[in-house]
């Protein structure tokens, strides 16, 4: 580059970059993006920590680190360029961890994460080119791999204090920990899981009653139990406890629009609703909706809402951008079909909770449903030719 | 910010850069030593010369003719010599045929082309007289695309227009040309839309200001008020707001159908530094010899809206304005469909808004598709830019063709969101171009099969 130009204009070079258009474009990146996730989720876990003790937190970071260090050793292996630093090896960890029991051996995150990124990314060409949730991939393998560690219906639960109190407790008063409150009690879900009438969830007693005896062993205030449920003093993985924790990082995803409100949405409200119509029975009878007992019907809709994975699946893992449809109606259709399959899981199905594998077999039909749902082309009166 | 104003479904907005030059006054570009007059201004067949090497000229004069009825006539911008004809560097990165003229310094218009006529007079004139002035100017669109309006001024008689609508959004980044020539000449372009309407027998005429103009549109609005028909109104603030077929469906809430033209939807859209153009064609006799183009750009010393006659080079913008050091790309146009430039002598045509002066930015390595749905939620055509993108990428051009490549306005929404950093318009430009030449060959082929046998097809 010439200081002056044959034509005598200072600052002119030599030779003019030739660029197509556009020639701007918007500094968002992808590892940006992943990153925002990573952000987003430290709310949910901060909740790990606090119900949970500082055990989670090892399970969380063996979690990212190994699938950071697969995700490095994999692409070395396969002869690609390395891309530890775009996040997504970050996210898909992480996301594995939060879905993990807090008292897991320290080996099923670092199995996981290898499954998650080898075979639920890296075989399929990596980022972008995998039709399966990787995270999801590496939960499903460690449920038959490690059956008595991810048993789905009694979970650790380390403590009873309303969150607040216990985020105290960790602050100020560390030698006293957590861990001394340890116990092991069967999960809302479990608790609630047809066919009745079995342990806690007898013929004489509501839902939000069984549901806070079998965490407690004391029959509570229903309100009492709608805030643990909330707030994540419960039995249950990591990440998914805290109702609170999920719903701030799902905004955070939300407002940054890497998060279609939309897919969320259906998902939850698909899966509640269908959840409550689906016929039971207690003893012989006809139970809740089809008994019109509009009590129970009540209590049932807030344990399914608040309980199980449906929030971490719904703001984090069915919203993942590789894995679902990019149109506004798509997301919509693909969002209800996967909250149909949580009900049938949950209210039918051989495991209390079916988030996982809803979002999984989703996945598998997201090409298809996004093919069915093209905008329509604007001066046609249909989509596709 | 701008809920409720009528716009189209899509877009994105990057930052508008306008504050460098909006507030700059139009100036004059004084007439360079060397004017390069291309024959291909725009889109058709290029002009053919009506003048030899060595004819002394006049500012106006007529100095090649239309090449056909898609095509426009060329006039002399300043009285001179002619030079030489000859190949010249074209925007589009190729060559074309071009009038040089050597000014003589005296800028005379020729007698034909200082017909005043007086307001009324022009406001008088029939619909066949306008058009007649308006292909006699040599007028184009001055928006971009260079179409010739005549052309768009003479719709087939199956195809009534109802409204003739103005295009004041000027959407791309860093332009302001528009935006002066809104708050220096709101009364031509006014008079302008006038003789729009009339040309082509429509019952009204509304000018479209992106609501980031406000005093454009005030100014507009004092202009119309009063006057039958015709109306100023606001819309949001979009990329791409200005794109004809997005500003049909914010103001008159019709769609352009697939694959057909404004007037298909019984609209007309002109810029509104084209509507200037007409009013002083058809009120003063003067052809089209000048436009304003706004030098912008974070690599331009003084940017600026200048006033310069059509054939002045990118070169003589760059001098006139300063380039400062880091200068590393060159864009004609605006920075979302702009064409970038490699050579400096490329001249300015009558559909250059702009020349903008860029540094380097980091080269956009771009990654796979992570499916993140902002190309769709964008793109102002309603596609899956995604779907087209990795179609591209693997050159299954006939698979695009399945996914309505042709219905594309190239408008760069989905490229400049894409966080992947995919060059999604290059590949669709290049779709279109490759299933272009496969229609071409296919047809060969048909041909020879159809011509009998024993007879060697052409």
């Amino acid at each position: 580059m010439s200081p002056e130009s044959k034509n005598g204009i200072p600052n002119v070079p030599d030779k003019w970059l030739v660029t197509t258009s556009p020639h701007v474009r918007s500094p968002e990146t992808v590892s940006q993006i992943m990153w925002t996730v990573v952000l987003a989720l430290l709310p949910a876990c901060v909740a790990g920590l606090v119900v949970f003790g500082w055990y989670a937190g090892l399970i969380m970071a063996i979690g990212v680190l190994s699938a950071m260090a697969s995700e490095a050793v994999v692409q070395r292996v396969m002869r690609r360029p390395v891309t530890v630093s775009d996040g997504s090896a970050a996210v898909t960890g992480l996301l594995l961890a939060l879905c993990l029991p807090a008292d897991c051996s320290w080996y099923v995150p670092v199995v996981g994460s290898f499954v998650a990124i080898f075979i639920g990314k890296q075989v399929f060409g990596g980022l972008g080119r995998n039709y399966f949730n990787p995270a999801l991939i590496g939960r499903a393998f460690l449920q038959f791999a490690f059956p008595d560690q991810l048993s789905m219906s009694k979970w650790k639960m380390l403590m009873r204090k309303p969150l607040l109190e216990s985020l105290a407790g960790n602050i100020f008063n560390v030698g006293s920990g957590p861990v001394a409150e340890a116990m092991s009690a069967a999960t809302p879900l479990a608790t609630i899981k047809p066919p009745f009438p079995h342990g806690e969830m007898a013929a004489d007693i509501t839902p939000l009653e069984a549901v806070g005896r079998s965490l407690h062993n004391t029959a509570e205030d229903p309100w009492d139990v709608v805030r643990d449920l909330g707030l994540g003093n419960i039995p249950g993985c990591i990440g998914e406890v805290s109702k609170l924790a999920l719903l701030l990082g799902g905004l955070i995803l939300i407002a940054n629009r890497y998060v279609n409100w939309r897919l969320p949405l259906a998902y939850i409200l698909t899966a509640v609703t269908v959840a409550l119509l689906l016929p039971v029975k207690s003893g012989g009878e006809w139970y809740g909706l089809w008994a019109g007992q509009w009590n129970v019907v009540g209590q049932l809709a807030v344990i399914h809402l608040l309980s199980g994975g449906l929030f971490l699946g719904a703001f984090y893992m069915i919203t993942d951008m590789v894995t679902s449809p990019t149109t506004g109606r798509g997301q919509v259709i693909y969002g209800i079909a996967a909250g149909v399959l949580v009900a049938l899981i949950r209210v039918y199905g051989g495991y209390p909770e079916g988030v996982c594998y809803s979002i999984l077999l989703v996945n598998a039909g997201r090409l298809l449903i996004e093919k069915y749902s093209v905008p329509r082309v604007f001066g046609t009166s249909s989509g596709k030719a | 910010m701008h809920l409720g104003l009528p716009t189209f479904r899509g877009g994105t907005h990057p930052p508008e850069m306008k504050e460098l030059s909006r507030d700059l006054p139009v100036e004059v570009l004084p007439v360079p030593e060397l004017l390069a007059c291309s024959l291909s201004q725009g889109i058709g067949a290029p002009a053919r010369p009506v003048v030899g090497v060595g004819e002394e000229v006049r500012r106006g004069q007529l100095i090649a003719e239309a090449g056909g009825f898609v095509s426009a006539a060329l006039h002399a911008p300043t009285s001179g010599k002619v030079r030489s004809i000859g190949e010249c560097p074209h925007p589009v990165g190729l060559r074309a045929n071009a009038i040089f003229i050597e000014p003589d310094g005296a800028d005379e218009w020729h007698p034909d082309a200082r017909q005043e006529l007086g307001e009324e007079a022009a406001l008088a004139l029939d619909a066949k007289e306008i058009v007649s002035k308006v292909q006699a100017a040599g007028i184009v669109g001055m928006g971009g695309a260079a179409f010739p309006t005549h052309v768009k001024l003479s719709p087939p008689p199956d195809k009534k227009i109802d409204t003739v609508i103005l295009n004041g959004c000027e959407c791309e980044p860093y332009l302001t040309a528009d935006y002066r020539v809104m708050l220096e000449r709101p009364g031509e372009i006014v008079k302008g839309l006038r003789l729009l309407v009339k040309a082509v027998g429509a019952s009204r005429g509304i000018i479209g200001v992106e609501a980031n103009k406000p005093e454009a549109h005030e100014r507009l609005l004092r202009e119309v008020r009063g006057v039958e028909g015709l109306s100023c109104r606001m819309v949001a603030v979009k990329y791409p707001q200005g794109a004809e077929k997005q500003l049909i469906k914010a103001l008159l809430n019709r769609e352009v159908p697939s694959g057909g033209l404004p007037m298909d939807a019984g609209a007309l859209v002109q810029n509104v530094g084209t509507s200037v153009a007409v009013w002083e064609a058809v009120a003063s006799g003067r052809p089209l010899t000048e436009r304003v183009v706004t030098v912008s750009g974070e690599c331009v010393e003084r940017p600026g809206n200048l006033l310069c006659r059509i054939g002045v080079t990118l070169g003589d913008l760059l001098a006139a304005r300063g380039v400062r050091a880091g200068a590393r790309r060159l864009i004609s146009g605006g920075p979302m469909m702009g064409l970038a430039q490699w050579n400096p002598e490329v001249p300015v045509m009558k559909g250059t808004s702009g020349l903008l002066v860029l540094d380097e930015p980091a080269p956009p390595e771009h990654v796979a598709c992570i499916n993140c749905g902002k190309c769709v939620e964008g793109c102002p055509a309603h596609l899956m830019p995604n779907r087209l993108s990795t179609m591209g990428e693997r050159r299954n051009w006939e698979a695009m063709m399945d996914w309505n490549v042709l219905d594309c306005i190239e408008c760069g929404v989905c490229t400049y969101q894409c966080p992947a950093k995919r060059p999604i318009v290059h590949w669709i430009k290049q779709g279109k171009n490759e299933l272009r030449l496969l229609k071409i060959r296919a047809e060969a082929e048909k041909k020879k099969k159809e011509a009998p046998e024993g007879v060697p097809a052409e």
